[in-house]
């Protein structure tokens, strides 16, 4: 806890306590609802057929023999959804070229673009019927050259995804600015991509540039200079729920979607585009949610199921399969990265520069933007340059995934900076104290921090047990890394209600994916001073609550955090007043303290929460708290990680032996789910490092759709995580919360990367390190690159 | 299965016989597609992801002579094919004496999938990366098996005939497995290569047997066999009887892994690589080699 900050927050009754979650009982029973979990009379089920190609021109779509299938009620494709981006004059509205790119996202237009991309829906009286009809539907493709990495999507003539689309940027001005990056011997060589065939257009969908101060000097003034190459493969978010929605399109227009989601206004929102109706028309219903990680804040059933149901008039429901949500829904980014650092002896870093291509997918919109804000946003650095690509390649159109765009960058900035800390004899974390950015730090990307407690958290991380223990043995390395996510804001709208039993409900509209009602709750409490349990929090349908954007972006807590704080001071005022009223004094000599109304002078006004609730409706009329906000200042959040591992020299078998996680979470509310959202970071960042990847054959074909071969950590290959709770309080929201939920899966990958080379000195570069690639690293490291009895 | 998202598992019917013959006359049905389900580990994944259908399933966890599981000094061990694995490793004469199946039975799948997998279904299903096949091979294990046309034994070794393929005829069942009684001085042990610690298929695997001579301490016998490195499971015959006369060191246990690399034939897959498969043989031998003269030793 810091010191300074610490005296303001005390006081306070609730927030920092550990209650337990109210919607626990519910979920560990098995009553609660997920997405799949809604069921209707008459209601009929839909299939989705997807592409068997990477990359194909569609030719013909022919779904009459499903049609007359038994059982069969209507099949959709793109051609049922309106296009509103089509113009007379010049074919596509570039303003509305987002809704080309989501509608042909849900269902494909003029081509296939990825293994698994959806082609039609079908909806049957069951699953069967739907499930055959689907080989019913003949279509007929031209197969196309599939374009399956950056290198490969920047190559001359390596044909263009969307055709007639990106043109070149200010021909050549990307080429130019590869090829007079300081960063020599790029393998990303796209100095030929102007010519060609494909000349005026391009695989690039967007390039972002930042700068500051003098790169050219920076690196002069360096004594030494560490830069290298990394690329890193597509892995996905892998929440355990799969992809549901079922939709009523009634006859009066107005229709109806349940589905689990991170935001149940923006599944609103993207269908009614998609759908071609206004977003008041639809009504979205949040069934609780069995984990996102940013890859539930797209629309790819709804407007599917809403389509089917108006054709049909029933209820349509769709649930994919672990395949489809393995191939049809949004992987984050594979990348190419190219970093370079250069830094004094006595360990001042005075050049960084870094070059990040990341996939975009299928359509634009990698965050490679954010992952260039994060790379070097810990440090102040004095002379920086970082360029961004967005390329497109035909694979599933990458979806968020916790701290988007950053941990991949993380990887290669936090490799590069041990690697110079190493070369420089310098402690990697008194390096990173040496270089840390702080409140008034200008960040390359131009803002100035404010308040930030790097300082804090390496400091935390210097001294603790962990860091100070011996990690000795052979094979034996210890690595550390730090991590950056800005967190986010956004639109909040919360209602509390004083009901006459004395407890308070609270209406919220934000998803709760990890913990969240009990911690919006637990501001209302706060404010109120009645128990946590006495706040009866839900999640309002998008007719019953105001506006609120997704649960994303480590925001919840922040945002509607404060919005339940505000609608709580809210509803304290009415009820101050109230009280005033029934006494007949003045409002300002009234107070509730510790859930008691009272009056200043008079100790005979006295009356609690529940008295005064239990007389509202009799004394005037019940009172309903209220806030609409959308804040600013969420501060920014910095995690650093410490791991030890150990190699197994034979077979490449990377083993964690320790892990911590310290961070600054400004306040922790409720401690139990900062520690658990830390946890949960820090074991998805675990699994990218070591095995998770899509392996991808050369058509651009998934082959391992499975959770048998998609390895993601299981609880036997981890150690229990850490946790140290650093607490800078955030000046910018009333109990002091910065986002917690995303910075943790930042510094993984890095620490270990870090931790192989201090065991056996190897430095990777690719993710996964998985044990063939750890084991061909040790082989090309030996010199011998030999298999027994060869 | 109204509710599915997965691949929807299609209508068959269940049976589930008290005795042998009702189960073999079951099988022997013409015209209809029959299979027998034990645990159902890898039958219902396999049914569920549509790999092939069946009409029939015949549920043999009821018939006595299939949930046998009992040892003598005369006849060694019967292990019914019916048995799940837990059963296997918690028996005390089969952890004593049979350590290298009870290294199988303990790693496959996780504690849920033992409670219904087992041994027989393992070897039937005959996957070229079967945990429990190099262990009853090593062990000579004889299958037991009963048709239409009567009783017949075969060694483990000649049982699978390609990737998911084995040597029962049709309508022919496998009812129990039996091992010879342990000799002295014998140690037997399993292990494989697997990216994860739990729930992976074995990149490649190795089982070992080895009696040793009591007065000179060197190899009497040695048995060896590989998982996951060849379209069957393989018995490394060369490698097994290269060790025989020799102390059991180090240099011995490296001719051994040499020749078991030779008889490795793996391929490249996503689950690894047969640089990578070739060199775990190598590494795989002799570490259950170790252990398998560590457990004579101590036998
Ligand atoms: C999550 C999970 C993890 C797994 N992990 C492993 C692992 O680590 N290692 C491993 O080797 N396997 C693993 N498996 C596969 C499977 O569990 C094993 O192969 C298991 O031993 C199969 O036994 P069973 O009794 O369940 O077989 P079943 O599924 O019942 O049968 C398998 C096949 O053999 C046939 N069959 C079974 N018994 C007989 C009989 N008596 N006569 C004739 N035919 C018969 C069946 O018709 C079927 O074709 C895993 C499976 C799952 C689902």
């Amino acid at each position: 806890m810091n010191n300074m900050e610490a005296s303001k927050f005390e006081k306070l009754r609730f927030v920092g306590s550990r209650p337990i979650r109210h919607d626990g009982l519910e979920k560990v029973t098995g009553q609660a609802r997920y997405g799949a979990d809604i069921s209707f009379p008459q209601m009929l089920y839909g299939k989705i057929l997807r592409s068997p190609y990477a990359h194909a021109r569609i030719k013909s779509i022919d779904f009459s023999r499903a049609l007359a299938l038994e059982g069969v009620q209507a099949v959709v494709t793109s051609s049922d959804f309106p296009k509103p981006w089509l113009t007379d004059e010049t074919g596509i509205d570039s303003k509305l070229i987002n809704i080309k790119f989501s509608s042909n996202n849900v269902l494909a237009g003029e081509k296939v673009l990825y293994k698994g991309h959806a082609v039609a829906g079908v909806a049957a009286s069951n699953a069967y019927i739907a499930e055959k009809a689907l080989d019913l539907i003949d279509v007929s493709y031209e197969i196309l050259p599939p374009i399956l990495d950056v290198m490969q999507a920047i190559k001359v003539n390596a044909g263009i995804i969307h055709e007639g689309m990106f043109p070149y940027p200010e021909s050549g001005l990307i080429a130019s600015e590869f090829n007079s990056s300081l960063i020599s011997n790029s393998t990303l060589d796209m100095s030929n991509h102007h010519q060609g065939d494909d000349s005026k257009y391009s695989n690039i969908a967007g390039y972002y540039i930042q700068e500051i101060g003098d790169i050219d000097k920076g690196f002069m003034d360096a004594d030494v200079v560490v830069e290298r190459e990394y690329n890193t493969g597509s892995v996905h978010q892998g929440y355990i729920e799969p992809h549901s929605a079922t939709a009523i399109w009634n006859r009066d227009g107005k229709v109806t979607i349940w589905c689990s989601s991170q935001g149940h206004f923006g599944m609103r929102d993207q269908t009614a585009e998609v759908v071609g109706i206004p977003a008041s028309d639809i009504k979205v219903i949040p069934m609780e949610i069995g984990g996102g990680f940013g890859g539930k804040t797209t629309v790819y059933l709804e407007p599917v199921v809403a389509m089917l149901s108006k054709k049909t008039g029933r209820p349509v429901k769709i649930t994919m399969t672990r395949q489809e949500v393995f191939e049809g829904t949004g992987p984050t980014l594979g990348s190419y990265m190219k970093v370079k650092i250069g830094a004094t002896k006595d360990g001042m870093i005075t050049a960084a520069q870094a070059l990040l291509a990341y996939e975009a997918g299928a359509f634009p919109g990698s965050p490679v933007n954010m992952g260039a804000q994060c790379i070097f946003a810990p440090y102040d650095i004095p002379n920086g340059k970082v360029e961004g690509f967005d390329i497109l390649v035909n694979k599933p159109k990458v979806a968020a995934y916790r701290a988007p765009g950053a941990p991949a960058a993380a990887f290669a900035g936090e490799t590069v900076i041990d690697e110079l800390s190493c070369k420089l004899n310098i402690d990697p974390l008194l390096f990173r104290l040496k270089n840390s950015a702080k409140e008034g730090t200008r960040r390359i990307s131009g803002p100035v921090f404010p308040r930030i407690g790097f300082l804090e958290t390496v400091e935390a991380s210097r001294i603790h047990p962990h860091y100070l223990s011996d990690f000795g043995g052979p094979n034996r390395g210890r690595g550390v890394a730090a991590g950056f996510w800005f967190n986010g804001s956004g639109p909040s709208s919360v209602i509390v209600n004083a009901n006459a039993d004395g407890t308070v409900s609270l209406i919220e509209g934000s998803p709760d994916i990890g913990g969240t009602r009990v911690a919006v709750a637990m501001h209302v409490a706060e404010v109120l001073g009645i128990p946590i349990a006495d706040v009866h929090p839900s999640i309002g349908d998008t007719d019953s609550i105001g506006f609120t954007s997704m649960t994303g972006g480590s925001s919840v807590a922040f945002k509607t955090g404060w919005a339940a704080y505000q609608a709580a001071q809210d509803l304290k005022a009415q009820m101050i007043e109230r009280a005033s009223d029934i006494w007949d004094v003045e409002a300002g000599e009234v107070n509730l303290k510790d859930g008691k109304f009272n009056h200043s002078t008079n100790q005979d006004l006295q009356m609690d929460f529940k008295e005064l609730a239990g007389m509202l409706n009799a004394t005037g009329g019940p009172i309903v708290g209220r806030a609409a906000i959308n804040p600013g200042g969420a501060g920014a959040a910095i995690s650093v990680h410490i791991v030890d591992v150990e190699v197994d020299p034979e077979t490449g078998k990377l083993t964690i032996l320790r892990y911590t996680v310290v961070q600054d979470v400004g306040k922790a509310i409720h401690p139990d789910y900062v520690e658990g959202q830390m946890q949960g970071g820090a074991v998805q960042g675990i699994g990218w490092a070591l095995n998770e990847e899509y392996i991808f054959d050369k058509e651009g074909v998934i082959k391992n759709p499975t959770f048998l071969d998609y390895r993601m950590p299981t609880s036997l290959d981890l150690p229990m995580i850490d946790t140290h709770i650093v607490e800078v309080n955030n000046p910018g929201h009333p109990y002091g919360v910065r986002g917690v939920g995303e910075v943790p899966i930042v510094p993984p990958m890095a620490a270990i990367a870090n931790a192989i080379n201090s065991a056996v000195g190897i430095r990777m570069n690719t993710l996964p390190m998985s044990p063939p690639v750890l084991l061909e690293a040790l082989w090309a490291n030996n010199g011998a690159g030999k298999v027994y009895g060869d | 299965m109204d509710h599915i998202g997965g691949a929807a598992l299609r209508n068959f019917k269940y049976f589930s016989p008290t005795t042998l013959g009702e189960a073999i006359r079951l099988m022997a049905d013409q015209g209809i597609s029959t299979k027998i389900l034990a645990g159902g580990t890898d039958i219902l994944v396999q049914l569920r992801s549509d790999r092939f259908q069946v009409d029939r399933l015949i549920d043999v966890k009821n018939i006595p002579e299939m949930n046998e599981l009992s040892y003598s000094t005369t006849d060694g061990l019967l292990l019914g094919a019916a048995v799940p694995c837990y059963k296997i490793y918690e028996h005390n004469d089969v952890r004593e004496m049979y350590s290298g199946v009870v290294d199988a039975a303990f790693i496959i799948g996780g504690i849920q999938i033992q409670g219904r997998a087992t041994i027989g279904g393992n070897l039937c299903n005959a996957s070229p990366s079967a945990d429990a096949i190099p262990s009853l091979v090593v062990l000579s294990a004889i299958c037991l098996i009963e048709g239409p046309n009567g009783r017949r034994e075969l060694a483990v070794e000649e049982f699978c005939t390609g990737p998911g393929k084995n040597a029962l005829a049709p309508g022919e069942i496998l009812v129990a497995l039996r091992f010879p009684p342990t000799v002295a001085s014998s140690g037997a042990h399993y292990l494989r290569f697997i990216p994860r610690n739990e729930m992976d298929i074995a990149v490649a695997g190795v089982g070992a047997w080895v009696s040793l001579d009591e007065k000179t301490h060197r190899v009497k016998q040695a048995r060896i066999a590989l998982s996951a490195v060849g379209p069957t499971p393989i018995f490394a015959k060369e490698a097994s009887e290269i060790l025989s006369g020799l102390d059991p060191n180090e240099e011995s246990f490296e001719l051994a892994a040499q020749a078991a690399q030779k008889a490795a034939s793996p391929i490249d897959d996503m689950r690894g690589t047969v640089r990578q498969r070739v060199h775990l043989v190598g590494v795989l031998t002799k570490r259950a080699l170790r252990k398998a003269v560590n457990r004579a030793k101590e036998s």
